[in-house]
């Protein structure tokens, strides 16, 4: 079985199949409503009762911070606003407490999973879980508790309520299967923190794994084996331990420079997709994000985000990375990239056509609203703007243009911003590269984006499965294309980076390394990685691997080359 | 009846912990205690009440007291929003 692999590692253990008892609340008329609230007194101080022994138990078996989850389910549990709804439901309209509660629930919880911050939104899962510890108590619906776990175990369940996760001893449970999907749910977040093995959107799973049996699961691939033979479990064993070692291995790597052996400094960064990834970015200990991309914001709605809806977002990652960089690209729509509702017309060559800056410079208005929304943004943190694909100076001329325009109207509107903003661009077609000397003057950096260097160089879109071969990181031409971006910047005194696949990659790390490459961005879980590739290469010698690569003329022989000279 | 302004100060605004700071002082006066944000009005002891409010830096809140000992509560309160709040 394959479900979505969410948090890594193996998790090997008996099954502990964790089922929500089934509650059927119905609505009955009730004749005495002093009973009726005599039930509910009783129900909420047994409740109370419970999550202070979860309280207690939570405090001492996993710490403080696991412990206050069920400090604030007490506040729930006790909040005179939630009380009264329920109680003027039982009194006004004689239902009995099941059904008011239920209604109780309903209301506060579509009241804060309407919030926009995210923290608040995740609240509305404690009120359910709250309510509904209170209905399991009204309907005598008996629930194992997860801290009776005392062997190695993995958690089957439909989902996971924050009441669930905080019980948690992560010593025994050796990995969770879940029903519900979700990359960002509660149970996605935590199992990632704890750094226990997630495997989401299993439909079933808690009918088909029995009590007991024995289970493995892979968060990394997203398997599941029930019941699993010797081999398969020796196999995985081994794996487990090895993704273990790897990452024990990587994780001493938090909280050192990225320097190479012989002390030559450089900077790693993360990718991000939404202002929420700074997290697992900073969770990876990246020196900044080199590449914010901001297309998503225009994806997740059926129109586009309003300055103050950017500016949210883009405000929300300046701050969380304080004087970290943050380098934000302007929108990049078109191409594989389509937003419904711009309407951009269909093209025979989309890669070459109606993209981008082009879409931006055209669409003034649009392009005017995220500029206010970034340099608004700057006067949070250490925020750079981004062009992506340009490809002549006339563009990076009346982009910046547009930005000054913007500049005094903030200034005309008495908004803060930096008024030092750094602009750069990306180096992803080949004119800027071979032009580079020129755009140098112009702006403040370069970010070489590999994917499309590599395809508008080589003439190949590497999804087409017919020339998808022929598309080469190592092409030569690629590399003198990125070694002549790098010199070129550096001639006239910016810094140069990289946010490409081609950044992260172990055997190209090195080749980078000797041409001076100032920043490496790449996703955040690569990071770590990058840094014991850099932390163990000596500049020195790479740059004569370099420059014995630099005379080869073909992407094979290159690999070859890297290959024997680097361990 | 008595009512005194004050100033959200902290950076986060009434959030998890600066939430229940508030909610855990305000339980602890006898009187009736709401705060007004805008038009809306919002039970200082329900923390659901409170974090639904949104408040944010820099909101100007008006606390309103009914109740034995009035104007000492929302006086107090008002000194505990604007100087003691925690993030």
């Amino acid at each position: 079985m394959r479900g979505l692999g969410i948090s890594a590692g193996i998790g090997i253990g008996k099954a502990f199949v964790y089922k929500e008892p089934e509650l059927n609340i119905s609505k009955e008329h009730i004749s005495d409503p002093e009973a009726e609230l005599q039930r509910l007194e009783e129900a909420i101080s047994k409740a109370a009762g419970q999550i202070d022994d979860l309280y207690e138990m939570t405090l001492k078996k996993t710490g403080k911070k696991e412990a206050d989850v069920f400090a604030a389910h007490r506040m729930f549990l006790e909040d005179p606003e939630y009380l009264s709804y329920i109680k003027e439901k039982i009194i006004g309209d004689r239902v009995n407490s099941e059904w008011a509660l239920r209604e109780a629930a309903d209301f506060y919880t579509s009241l804060f999973e309407a919030m926009e911050d995210e923290y608040m939104r995740a609240r509305a899962a404690d009120i359910e879980d709250v309510s509904n510890r209170l209905l399991r108590i009204l309907s005598k619906a008996e629930q194992k508790e997860l801290l009776l776990i005392n062997e190695k175990a993995v958690i089957v369940a439909e989902d996971l309520a924050p009441s669930d996760t905080a019980q948690i001893n992560k010593d025994m449970v050796a990995g969770i299967v879940i029903e519900a999907g979700g990359r960002t749910s509660h149970t996605a977040i935590m199992a990632r923190t704890m750094n226990i093995p997630l495997v989401c959107g299993l439909k079933n799973i808690t009918d088909i794994a029995k009590q007991n049996d024995f289970i493995i699961i892979n968060g990394n691939t997203g398997e599941v084996i029930i019941n699993p033979t010797k081999d398969q479990i020796v196999f995985h064993e081994k794996e487990a331990e090895n993704i273990k070692r790897l990452q024990e291995e990587l994780n001493k790597m938090k909280g050192q420079e990225s320097i190479s052996k012989d002390g030559y400094k450089v900077e790693v960064l993360g990718n991000i997709g939404t202002c929420q990834d700074v997290d697992i970015v900073m969770k990876n200990d990246g020196e900044g994000v080199g590449l914010y991309r901001t297309e998503f914001l225009y994806m997740h709605n059926d129109r586009l985000p309003t300055e103050e809806e950017q500016l949210a977002a883009y405000k929300i990652a300046a701050e969380k990375l304080g004087k970290k960089p943050l380098i934000i690209r302007t929108l990049d729509v078109g191409g594989d990239k389509g937003i419904p509702y711009l309407s951009i017309p269909e093209e025979m060559n989309p890669f070459l056509g109606y993209r981008a800056i082009r879409f931006c410079l055209d669409m003034k208005e649009i392009f005017a609203a995220q500029l206010r929304a970034i340099l608004r943004a700057s006067a949070y943190g250490n925020v750079k703007i981004m062009f992506p694909m340009i490809s002549g100076i006339e563009e990076v001329r009346r982009a910046k243009a547009m930005v000054e325009e913007v500049k005094a109207e903030l200034r005309k509107e008495n908004l803060d911003f930096n008024e030092d903003i750094e602009i750069g661009i990306m180096v992803e077609i080949p004119s800027v590269a071979i032009h580079s000397r020129a755009f140098a003057k112009e702006v403040d950096f370069f970010s070489i984006g590999t994917n499309d260097l590599i395809q508008y160089t080589l003439a190949v879109d590497r999804g087409n499965q017919k020339v998808g071969h022929l598309y080469n990181q190592f092409h030569p031409a690629v590399l003198s294309l990125i070694k002549m971006t790098i010199d070129n910047g550096h001639a006239e005194g910016i810094r140069v980076g990289m946010c490409g696949e081609a950044a992260g990659d172990e055997r190209m790390i090195p080749l980078l390394l000797a041409m001076g490459l100032d920043e490496f961005s790449m996703n955040a879980s690569q990071i770590l990685k990058a840094r014991h590739v850099i932390k163990n290469t000596s500049k020195e010698a790479a740059e004569g691997i370099l420059n014995a690569v630099l005379e080869l003329p073909t992407a094979p022989e290159i690999e070859s080359c890297i290959d024997e000279n680097i361990p | 009846m008595f009512r005194k302004e004050a100033t959200l100060s902290n950076e986060t605004g009434l959030h998890a912990r600066p939430a229940s700071m508030l909610v855990r002082e305000a339980a602890k006066y006898g009187c009736d205690i709401k705060i007004i944000k805008g038009e809306k009005q919002y039970n200082a002891k329900s923390i659901m009440s409170i974090m639904s409010m949104g408040a944010i830096k820099g909101d100007a809140l008006i606390i309103q007291t009914e109740g034995p000992d009035a104007e000492r509560v929302a006086l107090e309160l008002a000194d505990f929003i604007e100087n003691k709040i925690r993030d």
